[in-house]
């Protein structure tokens, strides 16, 4: 478990998650702006503008604390990324909503279990308060991508058969 | 006071505005994010650092940087960069390229660079193909590789790129995935500051020619021993490993090479008539 010991140091990481997140839903954004794909390329500006959203009202709360500047090596992450951080490596051209909706759906509760964990094992009550916020926030944002792929059915096993595929047959 | 003291850089500050062209799911994407991550946590201004390559997928990363780039000939690019910090040792460089860039027709230059020992960093995506030119195999293929372009294998043994520099020389020899941006963004923190010819070799999944290198997120791990400043011992633990040991496997003590730069006694206007047709 990550070990933050005051509410600066837990508003210094949550701004971070957010501020990733938006970073890694602009660049799948790029991706699928490139890739022509202009249905994810919205989804996923929608999910930066949500976490953008967040970013700027953790950034109001951090005016009063004690916030560190930390340098990227010095956040204490359990993962090899920030939580709320998409795996680039999981993406694909043909991917469809429901395939990107699975990969917001993964990031939110990666940064809900962030939270949820850190508030069960904090012992100051202002740090249980403030963690408990961010967890049902993103608890939040859990029940909105579920909400929204409640719009889009999990698509057939042949989602991915391009006529005109990259590599060519044997 | 030093323009890093003064100003803290953020990772955005080094990514340029130009939209990558890579695959989606390509394992450059990560290492991009890898690279800037390692440079806010340096500090060290954007117009301080020149970054330079060769050609191939993994090449196009001075593009999407903000920092000063080159993007140069195929297999060339430690030549042009060698000569850049030579001239320039207040620059930080970095080359960034490819199995195929760089051990293939930038081959000779490898080992030239790692016994040479400029002060610069040389990050090596392998993917263990060609990814630009549509997946013919590379240097660094597995022999049995099957594929449309080389049907049952290669059936030739693979380079093996830190060896090789651990013999020719290279100051400091690493291994890291892409898929652990963090990880790799520390060792390349490293790298960098380390003094002399560092070279980083970053498994970079290719998605498109390579679909089974997916699998690799589930293959790599922690090297179970300590870097060692020792260039044979080290060569003998890398030999023997199964190719997915991550970590810094090499510190040495060399010192870097850098010739007096005397002062130039012709001006530009000089040099340009010397090209003049
Ligand atoms: C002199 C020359 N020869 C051949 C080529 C064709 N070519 C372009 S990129 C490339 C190989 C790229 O492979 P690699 O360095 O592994 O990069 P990747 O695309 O996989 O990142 C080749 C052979 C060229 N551009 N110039
Ligand atoms: S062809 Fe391979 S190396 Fe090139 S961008 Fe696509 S996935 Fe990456």
């Amino acid at each position: 478990m990550t070990n933050l010991t005051n509410i600066g140091d837990l508003l210094a990481h949550a701004y971070q998650i957010e501020i990733e997140a938006v970073e890694r839903y602009q660049m799948l954004a790029d991706q699928m702006e490139v890739h022509n794909n202009s249905e994810l390329e919205k989804l996923f500006r929608k999910l930066a503008y949500h976490e953008g959203q967040h970013a700027e009202e953790i950034r109001t709360q951090m005016t009063d604390a004690n916030v560190p500047e930390l340098k990227p090596g010095e956040f204490r992450w359990a993962g090899p990324d920030s939580p709320e951080a998409v795996d680039l490596g999981d993406i694909h051209y043909m991917m469809t909503p429901w395939h990107a909706l699975q990969l917001a759906l993964k990031a939110e509760q990666q940064a809900f279990a962030f939270f949820d964990e850190f508030r069960r094992s904090a012992s100051d009550p202002d740090i249980k308060r403030l963690a408990d916020e961010f967890a049902e926030e993103e608890e939040e944002h859990v029940a909105m991508v579920l909400k929204e792929l409640e719009k889009y059915p999990e698509p057939d096993d042949d989602w991915d058969d391009d006529p005109d595929p990259p590599v060519s047959p044997e | 006071m030093s323009k890093a003291q003064a100003v803290a850089y953020k990772q955005g500050d080094y990514k340029s505005k130009v939209k990558p062209i890579w695959c989606p799911g390509c394992g450059d994407y990560h290492v991009l994010i890898s690279i800037t991550r390692a440079l806010a946590e340096i500090g060290v201004a954007p117009e301080d650092v020149a970054v330079i390559s060769g050609i191939g997928c993994s090449s196009r990363i001075p593009a999407y940087t903000n920092c000063y780039g080159f993007h140069g000939v195929h297999g060339r690019s430690l030549a042009l960069a060698a000569g850049l910090k030579v001239a320039r040792p207040d620059l930080t460089v970095l080359i960034t390229s490819g199995d195929g860039d760089g051990f293939s027709i930038g081959g000779n230059h490898f080992l030239h660079a790692c016994r040479r020992n400029v002060d610069m960093t040389y990050i090596v995506m392998d993917n263990r193909v060609y990814g630009m030119t549509k997946g013919q195999p590379s240097p660094t293929t597995e022999p049995d590789w099957d594929s449309a372009l080389s049907p049952g294998g290669t059936g030739l043994r693979p380079f093996h790129p830190l060896v090789i520099a651990l013999a020719s020389g290279a100051n400091f020899v690493a291994r890291t995935f892409s898929g652990d941006p963090n990880g790799t963004a520390r060792v390349l923190v490293e790298a960098i500051r380390h003094p002399g010819f560092s070279f980083v070799e970053i498994l970079s999944p290719c998605v498109t020619f390579r679909p089974d290198e997916k699998e690799w997120k589930n293959m790599v791990h922690t090297a179970p021993v300590e870097p060692t400043d020792d260039a044979a011992r080290a060569a003998r633990r890398i030999m023997t490993d199964d190719g997915f040991n991550l970590g810094v496997l090499y510190r040495g003590h060399r010192a870097p090479y850098q010739p007096e730069i005397g002062t130039a006694s012709v001006d530009v206007a000089d040099l340009e008539e010397a090209f003049l047709l």
